[in-house]
This record gives C-alpha cells, structure tokens and sequence, in this order.
C-alpha cells in the first residue's frame, strides 16, 4: 500500500483504529467498578440528582462483557491478518485487486462449461443460437456500443456493422481478427499527390460519381485521371481493397461524411481511424461468441 | 438480576453519609426457571403460537404453478409472493411494509402495551415453545430447580441430553424451513437427503439454527433486557392509558399469608396471599407487585396465575390483571377504561397507518406488469441514415415482471414525423421478452433531417404489453445537431 500521497494518512488511520481499540478496551475496564457512597440495600449505586432522582444499579450481564472482549480480540486478529493499519499489508497479502482476481477467476470457471459448448459451434451456428446471441449481445452493449452505437448502426467515424459494406473483410475469420487484433484505418493526406485544389475537386466530384452521387459531371470527368493515385489503394473501380482496409468509394456508405466538402476534406487532411483491440480483455472464446454475433447482425437473413 | 433483592420503592431518598462501596457493574446472569402456566391468556399465546409456527413452517411448502408461492430469489433478484413477482426496482413496497409494520408496532404499544412481545415475538413464541420442551422432558419449575442442583448423574444426563437434543433438532429444522423462503424448499430438502447442500445453503442453516438454539435455549428473556431495541423505546408509546398487567395494590396490599382455612381479616390483610407464584411463572423473572418495569413482556402468565389463586381462596378474580394506570389510580370500571382507547395518539397512529395501507395497496394494484427504462447513446449523438433521415439511438430496458413471455409493442411521441425503428422488433414494432426477464432492445428515433429546430427536444417512449394492453411511457430527449 504504496498510494498513500502523504505520509500523513496512514499515521491518522493507524491512530483511529487502534486508538479505537484501545479506547473501548479501556472504558470496559475503568466501567466494570464504580466506588459509590454506600447503596443502602434497594439496588441504587447512591448518585443522586434532581433533589430525589437515584440512579439505579441494573449491572450489565457479564456474558456481553464477554462479546466486547471476543470483539476486541477480533479486531486485533483483524489488524494483523488484513491491511487495517496504514501502509502494513496484513498477513494474508489480501488486496482489492486479488480479490477481483479470484472472482473472475471463479465466474470464468463457472461459465467456461458454455463457452467450450460455444467454441465448439462454427459462427453461422452460433449467430442463429439464442443463448449465444444473447450472451454476444450482452458484451456488445457493454464494450462495444460506446462506438459503433446500441444498435450497431455506427455514426460518422465508426462503421456501421449491420450492413455488407465490410471495410476490412465481413468473414468470420476477419470479423475475429478485427475484434482481437484491432484495426488502425490510414488514409494519408494526398492533396500534394493529387495536385492543384482544382484537381482535388475534380477528383472528389469523381469519386461521388462511382456510387452515382450528385456531382458535377464534368469536374468528375477531369477528376478521373488524378485519381490514380487513389485507385493504388481504391482500385481502378474505387470498389476499395480489404486487404489493406481501403474503404469501397463506390457505394453510398461514407464513413467519414457524405458530399464533396466531407470528401475534398479526406484528401487534403487524411484520416487515421482505430478500432481499438479487444484479444487482452476477452477469452478466444468470448471473442468467437462476439463475433458471431457481429457476423449475425449483417447475416441474419434467415430469421 | 440484582432486583430481586428487597424491593423497596418507598425507602429513604438519599443515602448521603453512608461509607462509599466498590459495586461491580457486571454480573453474572441469574437462571430464570418460569413456571408452566394455565388460563385465559395462557392460552391465547398458544393460539398465537400456532398461528404464526403454522404460517412460519408451513408458507415455504405452498405451491404456486410452477414454484413456491413465496420465494426470496436473493440471487435472481426477485421476490416471488403468490402471483406478485417483485424486483430490486420494488424495493419502494418493502419500504412501504416496514414502515406500516414500525407504525402497526406503535399503535399496538400505545393501545395494549407490549402485546406484540408477550404473544408473538419470535424471541418469545421460540422461548415458549423450548420451555414447553424443556418441561416435557424435565419436568416444571420445581423439578427443573432440582435436577439443575442434583449432582451429575445418570439420568440427569440423560435428562438433559435428550432435551438439548430435542432442542437442536426443532432449531435445525427452524434454520431449514428459514432458509427455505429463500431457496426452493422442495429442493432444499432433496439437497439435504443427497448430501448436496451449497455450502452457504449449510452455513445459514446451521447458523439460523444455532441462534434459535442459543436464543429460545439460553438467551431468553436476557434478548428482551438487554438486546432488543423495542424495549428500550416503547416507554416513549406508553401513557396512562395503555394497557399494561398491573397488580392492584390498593385491592392486594398489605399482602400476607392466608390459608383456606383461616378466615381472612379484611381490615388488617390484602387480597394477595404473598403465594409468590406471579414471580415463579414470570419468564423475565421479576415480581409484577412491583409495578410496571421495563423487563414485563405483557404476557399476562403472572394475571392467569393469579387468578387461579383467587379461585382457590374464593376471591374475586383480577388482583392482577391486564389494566391501565388510569383505571387502576381512578378506580374505573371496564367501559370506563375502554372508552379511553380512542384518544389523539392512536387517532393519529390509526390515521398515518390507513393512509399508509391504503397507498401501498393501490400502487400494489396499480403496478403495471412490465417496466421501462431508457438510455439514450451517449457516444452517437445524432446521425444521418438512409433516406435522409436524421436519428437518435436509444436503449430501451424492458422488464418483464410477469411469468410469463410477453410481447411489447413499443411506439414514441413527442416531435413531428417521429418514427421509431428497431432491428430487433419486427414489422409490428413488438418485441418478445422471456418470462421474468429484461432485456435491452437498441431503438432507433427518425425525423426527417431539417424538419424541426436544433437543440433538444422532448419526446416520449411508449410500450405498450400486447397481452395485457397496459403502457409504460418513459421520457428522453432527441437531439438534433446545428
Ligand atoms: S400470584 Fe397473586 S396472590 Fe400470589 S403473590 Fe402474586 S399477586 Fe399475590
Ligand atoms: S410480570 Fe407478568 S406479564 Fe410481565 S412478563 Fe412477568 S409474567 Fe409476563
């Protein structure tokens, strides 16, 4: 217990809670006898007060003495075995965090039973069973809806799950290799390799051109040869390229923004986007029920 | 028990000039041997005994289609009484009972005193019923006081050996049935002959046990004196007209023995005969001709007793009896003291607490048989889709507290053109959630973009239980972007 940021508290706390101790201790001891002036016999201890009210002599019964003892012992059995006095750990080394530890440790073993009958399932399976499917639902809402939205829709930035645009590959194997590996998506700037801001609009007018967006013809005709530099990662047809996690220019589906503003905006500033990786906070198993259930969303036509 | 000394109300004032003495505030507690007990009251604490013994023991086993008809699911979260499944959201009607329970004590305590201790008290009814074995098995007061003193031998082994037996026994089998209000005791059971029992399931047996054995056994009446709040309180609901078991001091005084045979002197001698065996029945072990003391539980043993004794001699019935200050000071008669029953105190205590019942019945009966709760996206603030739609995400938490599954068909209000989508609804826009399940449904809101003003506006979800037609609106907001 090193975070104390003042040598100050662990002092005040070993004060409190021995001195506590100690105080009770103490009060049971001086408490047991009080010298009083004679009791005549009619079980008053002889304090008067009020010209005629007397205190009488009920004694506490000496079995809850006793409880007060067994609960000092205790707490001195506390002191020792867990960190209770400032910066001392305890015998037992006993933390918050190994707790957590044994706990999940616990849970994990529990489930584990439904997760080998999981990991035994291949994901088309696993997506259409209702067990599985709300487990994977379940761990989407909680680590994965931050970004991609409750119902996976995405918003501008984070991809959309539930339709077939895949921008690095919507395969099982690629959905698991996203969710365990991340992804970083890298756009560079290339308003320098595309040319004059006249070209770069030209271009931009072009590629809204491939997914038949409104655009202005004949910008889009001259844009076609600038964007050459482009298809090396797009392709000739724009269609994209999974392989290296080029976006598909010629749908409707904008990541990043739909019309030309939002795209002359990519091409002179670039863009880097990143999925975060998911393999060091879940089990391969976790991951393939989660996969499944992304893989579900965006094939679910057989309901 | 130090009092049982002389007890000398009246004695001189102070005792200023006397030597000073050591006296030692702890003292060993003093076995109580109470004394069986026949009459009136007697047996209206059987009665109640019963009654709540029958309810204690028996509710668990009652059952309700599929499960127990009152089941504690402290694991699931859920609170199953007869048809009424309650969740951790419901904690507001427990709330509700303790409260009307707290203020049912008061009322009770200001009208009768400590009924509730002498008669139904489970520190009572388990003491009660481990006297009655104990004096099975042992034998009454008397016999009890002798075999206490007698040196060990064999059958006071097995005297004892067979009531301690008997005694863990029925705790055990108190810990079970207690144990069984928050596991199937069906299956508790089962558990138990398989040697199956969880360890926690074994811990709570064996500790729920081991207090009844230790309290109704041992602590006794020691609970009441030195442990139980209530006692401690309840001089607070008292006042002069409360009643109380009082000793009629003016009827008994000065006490003195009598025989049947010598006539009593009626100018020199009191009713009571000084036959002690008020002091003898009383289970907390104090002398009613004292007054009211905090230690009397109410039973009224020591009234019953006594009029036995006034049956013997062939007096009137009541030197001890259940009374009130008032009428025992004033000399009232019986309508005279019941008419001050309704006095403000009660009035009001009877006022607060019809309100309270008829408040919690309502909103019991009231309670819709679904909840809803909504979250709207934080990190999605508002977005484009097809169409030219502009939408808002939101959860929508649907709990469904029947037992039954349900479909919910959700619906939203609020702004112009709303439209509400779901993936997980179908063309209906209803969804299904399992018996006694929540489920988080991802909703989407849809204006067309342009359509209102940017900023914040109100809009209201509503769910409605295709079954049962009842409608859940919960409220949020709908943000559109500049
Ligand atoms: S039982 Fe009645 S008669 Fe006997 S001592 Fe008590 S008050 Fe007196
Ligand atoms: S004094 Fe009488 S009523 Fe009170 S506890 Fe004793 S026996 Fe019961």
């Amino acid at each position: 217990m090193s975070d104390f940021t003042s040598s100050f508290w662990p002092i005040f706390i070993t004060v409190i809670s021995v001195g506590g101790v100690i105080g009770c201790a103490l009060l049971l001891w001086l408490t047991s006898k009080i010298k009083a002036t004679s009791p005549n016999g009619d079980n008053t201890n002889g304090h008067v007060w009020d010209e005629n009210l007397r205190e009488m002599n009920n004694p506490l019964p000496r079995w809850w003495v006793w409880m007060f003892i067994i609960t000092i012992a205790f707490s001195l059995f506390y002191f020792a075995a867990y960190p209770a006095i400032g910066t001392y750990a305890g015998k037992l080394g006993w933390t918050q965090v190994n707790q957590y530890e044994q706990e999940m440790e616990a849970a994990n073993k529990t489930i584990a039973p439904l997760y080998a009958k999981f990991a035994a399932m291949p994901i088309d399976q696993l997506a259409a069973n209702p067990e599985a499917k709300a487990i994977g639902e379940r761990i989407f809402m909680n680590n994965c809806a931050q970004c991609h939205g409750s119902d996976a829709h995405g918003s501008r930035g984070f991809p959309n799950l539930t339709d077939k645009d895949w921008i690095h590959g919507g395969s099982p194997e690629k959905i698991a290799e996203t969710l365990t590996n991340g992804r970083v998506g890298m756009m560079p700037p290339m308003a320098a390799a595309v040319g004059s801001e006249d070209d770069v609009k030209n271009v931009a007018n072009y590629v809204l051109s491939l997914s038949n967006s409104s655009h202005d013809a004949t910008r889009a005709a001259a844009g076609k040869e600038k964007f050459a530099v482009c298809a090396a990662c797009h392709g000739a047809d724009g269609t994209g390229n999974q392989a290296i996690g080029a976006p598909n220019l010629a749908d409707n589906i904008w990541l990043h923004g739909a019309g030309e503003e939002a795209i002359i905006k990519r091409i002179n500033e670039g863009k880097v986007n990143q999925m975060p990786a998911q393999g060091a906070k879940f089990s391969p198993e976790q991951i393939h029920v989660l996969t499944a259930y992304v893989w579900g969303l965006s094939n679910n036509e057989v309901k | 028990m130090s009092s049982k000394k002389n007890p000398n109300a009246k004695s001189d004032v102070a005792n200023a000039g006397s030597e000073a003495t050591v006296i030692n505030l702890y003292a060993a507690a003093e076995k109580i041997y109470p004394r069986s007990t026949f009459g009136f009251f007697t047996k209206w604490r059987w009665v109640m005994i019963w009654l709540t013994q029958l309810f204690f023991y028996g509710v668990p086993w009652i059952e309700w289609g599929q499960r127990q008809a009152l089941l504690f699911d402290l694991e699931a979260r859920r609170f199953y009484i007869f048809n009424l499944v309650l969740y951790p959201q419901d904690l507001i009607y427990l709330t509700g009972i303790l409260i009307i329970s707290a203020l049912s004590l008061f009322l009770f305590t200001a009208i009768a005193g400590r009924l509730w201790c002498g008669y139904t008290c489970p520190q009572t009814v388990y003491t009660e019923i481990f006297l009655w074995i104990e004096a099975k098995i042992e034998g009454d007061r008397a016999a009890r006081i002798r075999l206490d003193d007698a040196p060990l031998s064999a059958r006071k082994i097995l005297k004892k050996g067979g009531k301690h037996f008997a005694w863990i026994a029925f705790a055990l089998w108190t810990g079970f049935t207690f144990v069984g209000y928050f596991t199937p005791i069906r299956e508790l059971g089962d558990a138990i002959v398989n040697m199956g029992l969880g360890p926690w399931q074994t811990f709570w047996i064996l500790f729920y046990g081991f207090a009844t054995y230790g309290n109704a056994g041992f602590m006794r009446e020691q609970v009441c004196k030195y442990m139980c709040p209530y006692a401690r309180f309840q001089s607070a609901m008292f006042d002069d007209d409360t009643l109380i078991v009082t000793y009629d001091e003016k009827r008994g005084e000065p006490r003195g023995k009598a025989s049947l045979k010598t006539d009593m002197d009626k100018s020199k001698q009191g009713a009571c005969i000084d036959c002690s065996l008020c002091v003898q029945v009383c289970p907390t072990g104090i002398d009613i001709r004292k007054g009211l003391q905090y230690e009397c539980i109410g039973c009224g043993a020591c009234a019953d007793i006594c009029d036995t004794v006034m049956d013997k001699m062939g007096y009137d019935r009541g030197l001890v009896k259940y009374s009130t200050q008032h009428a025992i000071n004033l000399g009232w008669n019986h309508t005279q003291m019941l008419r001050h029953i309704l006095r403000p105190r009660v009035l009001i205590y009877a006022t607060i607490l019809s309100v309270l019942v008829v408040t919690l019945l309502t909103s019991l009966m009231l309670r819709t048989s679904f909840r809803v709760d909504v979250v709207r996206d934080r990190g999605v603030m508002a977005r484009i889709a097809e169409g030219g739609m502009l939408e808002n995400v939101y959860r929508l938490q649907i709990m469904n507290a029947t037992e039954t599954t349900q479909r919910y068909q959700l619906g939203a209000s609020g702004v112009a053109n709303l439209k509400i989508e779901s993936d997980v609804a179908d063309h209906d826009k209803t969804v299904t959630v399992n018996p006694a399940e929540s489920r988080w449904i991802p909703v989407r809101l849809q204006i067309p973009d342009g359509s209102i003003k940017s900023g914040s506006h109100p809009v209201k979800f509503e769910v409605r239980a295709t079954e049962s037609n009842e409608i859940v609106s919960e409220k949020s907001v709908f943000l559109v972007p500049r």
